[in-house]
């Protein structure tokens, strides 16, 4: 039985991004071996996340109540909302700091050969969101962070073409040289992309 | 052990597993072929493996029937050149899809290589819609063709004239003549001038996307229980609210 148990736990382990079935087992092994101080606190946060955390009403981050904090912080720019493909890449947008208005998480993008769709992406309630902005603040922008790929950008041009409807600016982020990169090293790609997106010095 | 070295065109590129992917791409001389990529999900690959990149390849298996492993180097990033523009990103897709879903595996597709190729230069390159769309009009009717279901667009499939050429019949793909279209005009389709008929500018894409989309339905997606790929309907829409 204990054996089945132990067999369940590396099984489920080993299905983990970056695990595979050798290192979930050293994984299984070494919690077993710091249970109090390791593999309880870890049982219980799993618990607590599993049963208390659910996507954001309004905007798809994951939050405990019904709105997460960044919609609930009157602080944040209420009229410019950030369109991301992930949670992980909101994540990443505030670690940087250089945000301080609102997001919207889609939860992927379009891709035709995974048959993803519109419909599948939310994108209805992304507008209905957008409407509601429109109706209750002024000079709204909406800033596209969807990702440099082929999907991503079709993502993105078909949000700009559902919100034509409202008096907003529509951005998207740049594509280009990364800071410290270096040309030489750079692929073709980008730098087409870097070179069209020239911006006049001074 | 068999291999060999190509050039092709990815179709797509979809993980296998956490790190892996397998790509799907038309090359030159063996048709659609697809591979796996090893680490083809890492940032680096990735940006190798993008729809409608220009690249030269190497396959190798232990057998011939086996997916066998790809290794990619690309030669040209078309994708990069068209993602601020929605229209051609949505013909390059449009391109893609089709391909990746009507064309058999292993079948070298000499002609359709030929023609994508240079639909993907003319979309980079070109710098008037008009140009590029009439390319992809005759593209399509390429791929019908070459698929087994060529129209017959040279001459009137009532009465046999090639003066006067002004439908297409949705039924047999029969170019018709203005005489003999007579009171089922509206139920024909209209033949554009780009396909040897009379209607010009916007109307003539409009028209010329009608009829290669009405006809890869009816021949190939019916027949699959698909509809046309999303971006190739989208590209129709574009084409219809296009100021030209």
């Amino acid at each position: 039985m204990e054996e089945d148990n132990l067999k369940n736990l590396i099984k489920r382990l080993s299905k983990l991004p970056g695990l595979g079935p050798r290192s979930a087992q050293r994984a299984a092994l070494f919690l077993i071996k710091n249970k109090e101080k390791d593999m309880l606190p870890l049982s219980k946060a799993l618990y607590d996340v599993a049963h208390y955390y659910k996507p954001c009403v309004q905007c798809n981050n994951l939050t405990e109540s019904d709105k997460c904090s960044i919609c609930d912080d009157p602080r944040r720019h209420q009229n410019r909302l950030c369109v991301v493909e992930d949670i992980s890449d909101l994540w990443a947008i505030e670690r940087s700091g250089v945000f301080q208005g609102k997001y919207f998480v889609l939860g992927g993008n379009l891709n035709i050969m995974d048959g993803r769709g519109p419909s599948e992406l939310g994108i209805d309630k992304l507008v209905k969101y957008v409407s509601l902005m429109c109706d209750t603040h002024t000079s709204n922008e909406i800033i596209l962070a969807t990702s440099a790929t082929v999907e991503g950008q079709t993502t993105a041009h078909y949000i700009a073409e559902r919100l034509q409807e409202f008096s907003i600016i529509i951005s998207r982020l740049a594509h280009g040289v990364p800071v410290g990169g270096e040309l030489n090293y750079l692929d073709d790609g980008t730098l087409a992309l870097a070179m069209k997106a020239r911006t006049p010095v001074g | 052990m068999p291999e060999w070295q190509d050039e092709g065109i990815i179709l797509s590129n979809k993980p296998y597993g956490e790190l892996h992917s397998v790509a799907s791409i038309l090359t030159k001389t063996h048709g659609r072929h697809a591979g796996l990529v090893q680490a083809g999900q890492s940032r680096k690959r990735l940006s190798d493996l993008q729809p409608g990149c220009f690249v030269g390849l190497e396959w190798r298996a232990r057998l011939e029937g086996q997916l066998g492993t790809f290794k990619v180097e690309l030669s040209k990033n078309y994708s990069a050149s068209l993602m601020d523009t929605p229209m051609r990103l949505s013909a390059l897709l449009s391109l893609c899809s089709l391909l990746e879903i009507t064309l058999p595996e292993r079948e070298p597709q000499e002609n359709l290589w030929d023609a994508s190729k240079a639909l993907l230069e003319i979309l980079s390159l070109s710098e008037n819609e008009n140009e590029w769309l009439s390319f992809f009009i005759r593209w399509e009717l390429g791929l019908l063709r070459e698929l087994g279901f060529a129209l017959k667009l040279q001459c009137c499939g009532v009465t046999g004239s090639t003066n006067e050429l002004a439908y297409v019949s949705p039924k047999t793909g029969s170019a018709i003549s203005k005489n003999a279209a007579g009171v089922y005009a509206d139920r024909l389709l209209v033949l554009p001038m780009c396909l040897g008929g009379h209607t010009k500018t916007k109307e003539e894409f409009t028209a010329g996307i009608k009829i290669t989309g009405h006809f890869l339905q009816k021949y190939i997606f019916n027949t699959i229980n698909r509809n046309l790929p999303t971006p190739r309907e989208r590209l129709a829409n574009m084409v219809e609210s296009l100021n030209l």
